[in-house]
């Protein structure tokens, strides 16, 4: 094979170990940041490292990184779905006009309040198993599918409402959204199991290589057994009842469903998994350095909101810490990002 | 004018710590096909750079017709002088052959682009060399080697008169491949010359007069053609005397039993082919590209679903078109293609050895040391088993998909052009491989048109049209089985 435009390899001269240490830790790009980050908070504020502030910072971040988490097995496997922010808002709607009487807003549907939680997984199951019959087994285009499923499940919600919020809430949801556990809100404890099982699942399980497998080249993942189509419906489902649990959590810190939950969150979504190190061709990009965008975008946040930045104005440079990460990732790793 | 179409003098180039041309140069006579041969990593890639300009030597000068190459930045004047013709295309897919022929000079010189006067350009460029393919159609609906002669056409129509060809056999099959040479005899004849590249060297008698040969970075000879055996070329390239050293195998022991059964299997390009495989065979599948040889093995491997017809293993009957079933009835595959379907080149070796095989849990430790004994034991040259794959040369590639497939210790073996593209000295140590799993005891079926690929064979079977038609046993002559390949056999 010749390849003319590469410098050919010659293997048997001293291996060029530089490269590969790089390679080999480049999930932990982002931590050096982080720690910087953490030191100009607590430089330009006294309240930026106290456990409050810091625990406030995860609480904000917790529903971002579930879609992110989703969002980021979704890029490894080589797909991307656009309407996990309209997941977010229309399971926990859709569950709840269920259960609460037409008075509240609701379907006059009754059904117990219990089954709220179970209601909620089970429809977010239903939008990914959608959306992978439509990718998979039809044919489309996924980025199309998941724009016409993000705008559809959109406007689903607004019908169902009228666009209006539900406060009428179950109490279960309530409890996950605002309940402590050890001195943590549960919805970070939610956030570090999930992501905790999803690391060990890429790293330790065949299950969980096989995503990079088909991201970086499903026909070879076919041709050494993997079963690719199986592999990547569930991997659409995890993302969609990520999204759901996300949208739970979000309600119940709210203590309502707003018509808008959700809506524009897909941004800071991509923005994070991309800073974070997932390709957006697929096959490539870890977990942990997701999570780690996921932190970096929060602590940027949190310190121009301790300096008092109007929202308008964090807006602004949310977007442009976006595209400063992608400078700086740019040029640390020497690759270009198509 | 200068009677070298192209010079390249003391060219000296290193990557970092890697030297890939180390003081070398060619001269290649106007009007003549000049071969460019050695293994992989000897340089060929990189001098093929530096002559197209994509790259800049750290030293050495390189001239065209007399004339001192252009500097870098000049890309048009580059064309002028020398056109390239890659085994990756370099047409845009989905627009049309005249617009491709004409890239980025669609205006022909004026103001907007004129579509009709464009087609009538292609029209007569296309006539000029004798090219029948239709200007109106998209590129992606050629095929390769029509792809190729468009890709030729345009680089004659920029003006130069220097092409290289860049392994354009490749993906050719054997009839494709003589309407090539042919066209190039023909081209050669009006004054046009050809740095041919290739790794057959048998085309580099058909084709060429004068043959240059690189080896470790640096230039080793060149002679004429005419004077140069093969065995001389094969000690050149490999710096060690002696022709390719495959194991023919007709050593090994033999057995009565039956390991791979196929019945009566048809599926899409062939139909009805039943075989048996006994323990140690090893079983040679030749036939042209459109033969259905391909499609056959990859649905014994379950990559595709069977029409009718069984696969039984150990007399244990397999499910078709399922992969799993497949490794899990002991079936291992060489695909056909390593990037396209053998590979996932960002992996790392060892990720990429175990994939088939893995268990439920993947510890990382127990996946290094697995990579490093493939390392081993197919004599991979890598740093370690982290380095990813795309690293890799071609042939050392192809030992990691051969690793990979018997990484699980199948009983059956489905090799699939197991030995394209990789130089003389991979090749024989993965023929040797498959000598050797056949004499523990493991049945293997060999798809490739390559002679050498089919003298470790037991017997080869040749396929036209989705029909096995011949026979043959060993110790079978080359003109005989080239015959039966190219469907001239005598019924």
């Amino acid at each position: 094979m010749t390849k003319a435009m590469n410098p050919p390899v010659q293997a048997p001269t001293p291996p060029p170990k530089q490269k590969f240490q790089f390679a080999r830790y480049q999930d932990l790009a982002l931590v050096p940041v982080i720690i910087i980050l953490l030191i100009v908070g607590a430089v330009l504020s006294p309240i930026f490292l106290t456990p409050g502030n810091l625990i406030a910072v995860l609480t904000q971040q917790s529903e971002l990184s579930l879609l992110v988490l989703g969002q980021a097995m979704i890029l490894i496997v080589g797909k991307m779905d656009l309407s996990l922010e309209s997941t977010v808002g229309l399971a926990p709607a859709l569950a709840v006009a269920l259960i609460v009487p037409a008075s509240a807003g609701g379907l006059d549907v009754g059904l117990a309040a219990w089954m709220a939680l179970p209601l909620c997984l089970l429809i977010g199951v239903v939008i990914g198993g959608l959306n992978g019959f439509l990718i998979l087994k039809v044919g489309l285009s996924g980025f199309m599918v998941t724009l016409g499923m993000l705008t559809m499940l959109r406007g689903l919600q607004l019908a169902i409402t009228e666009g209006k919020s539900l406060i009428d809430v179950p109490e279960s949801f309530l409890y996950l959204g605002s309940t402590t556990w050890l001195g943590l809100p549960a919805a970070v404890w939610i956030c570090i199991v999930c992501y905790a099982v999803g690391i060990f699942v890429l790293k330790y399980l065949r299950a969980g290589r096989s995503l990079y497998a088909i991201g970086g080249n499903s026909e070879a993942a076919r041709a050494a057994g993997i079963r690719v189509d199986r592999v990547v419906w569930i991997v659409l489902i995890i993302g969609s009842v990520l999204a759901v649990v996300a949208g739970i959590l979000m309600t119940g810190r709210l203590g309502s469903v707003a018509a808008t939950q959700g809506e524009g969150m897909i941004f800071q979504v991509f923005a994070a998994a991309v800073i974070g190190g997932i390709s957006l061709q697929g096959g490539k990009g870890t977990l942990f350095g997701a999570l780690s965008g996921v932190l970096m975008l929060g602590l940027v946040e949190q310190i121009l909101r301790l300096q008092g930045v109007s929202g308008f104005y964090i807006k602004a440079s949310y977007g442009a810490v976006i595209i400063l990460a992608l400078i700086v990732t740019r040029f640390a790793t020497g690759q270009k990002q198509e | 004018m200068s009677e070298f179409a192209a010079i390249a003098r003391g060219v000296t180039k290193r990557f970092g710590r890697t030297l890939a041309l180390d003081d070398v140069g060619i001269e290649i006579r106007a009007g003549e096909s000049h071969a460019l041969v050695g293994r992989n990593g000897a340089g060929k890639s990189t001098l093929v750079s530096i002559l197209t300009g994509m790259q800049v030597p750290d030293a050495g000068e390189v001239s065209f017709f007399g004339e001192p190459a252009p500097p870098v930045a000049d890309r048009a004047a580059w064309r002028r002088h020398v056109a390239c013709v890659y085994q990756k295309s370099t047409v845009v897919p989905e627009l049309s052959v005249a617009e491709n022929l004409f890239i980025n000079r669609q205006d022909l010189g004026g103001r907007l682009i004129s579509w009709k006067k464009l087609k009538r350009q292609a029209t007569e460029l296309l006539e000029t060399y004798d090219v029948a393919v239709n200007p109106d159609e998209l590129v992606s609906a050629l095929t390769v080697e029509q792809r190729q002669l468009v890709e030729i056409a345009r680089a004659l129509s920029i003006g130069s008169r220097f092409v290289i060809l860049d392994e354009p056999t490749a993906q050719l099959d054997g009839p494709a491949i003589e309407r090539l040479f042919d066209r190039m005899r023909s081209l050669q004849d009006k004054g046009v010359t050809f740095l041919f590249i290739s790794h057959h060297l048998q085309e580099v008698y058909e084709v060429c007069q004068t043959v240059t040969v690189y080896r470790d970075a640096r230039h080793i000879v060149t002679a004429p053609v005419a004077e140069m055996s093969k065995p001389d070329l094969i000690e050149a390239m490999t710096g060690e005397a002696g022709g390719l050293n495959v194991p023919s195998g007709d050593d090994r022991p033999s057995s009565a039993d039956e390991v791979l059964k196929v019945s009566a299997l048809s599926g899409e390009s062939f139909s009805d082919i039943s075989l048996s495989a006994t323990r140690g065979e090893v079983i040679g599948l030749a036939g042209s590209a459109s033969s259905g040889k391909h499609e056959f093995a990859e649905t014994v491997y379950g990559l595709r679903k069977p029409s009718s017809g069984s696969i039984s293993v150990d007399g244990a009957s397999v499910r078709g078109g399922d992969v799993p079933a497949a490794l899990k009835a002991g079936i291992g595959c060489v695909p056909r293609d390593r990037h396209h379907q053998g590979l996932v080149l960002d992996l790392s070796i060892a990720e990429n050895a175990t994939m088939s095989t893995a268990g439920r849990f993947v510890w990382p430790s127990a996946q290094r040391s697995a990579g490093s004994t493939a390392i081993a034991s197919y004599d991979v040259k890598a740093a370690g088993p982290d380095q990813p794959v795309s690293d890799l040369s071609g042939g050392n590639q192809q030992k990691v998909v051969m690793a990979r497939a018997l990484a699980g210790d199948p009983s059956v073996l489905v090799l699939i052009n197991p030995t394209a593209g990789v130089d003389v000295k991979s090749k024989e140590s993965l023929l040797g491989v498959v000598d050797a799993q056949a004499r523990r005891g493991k049945a293997a079926i060999v798809v490739s048109d390559e002679l050498d690929d089919l003298r470790v064979c037991d017997r080869v079977l040749v396929m036209f049209h989705g029909q096995v038609v011949r026979e043959f046993a060993r110790g079978w002559r080359d003109q005989e089985l080239i015959a039966a390949i190219e469907g001239m056999s005598s019924e």
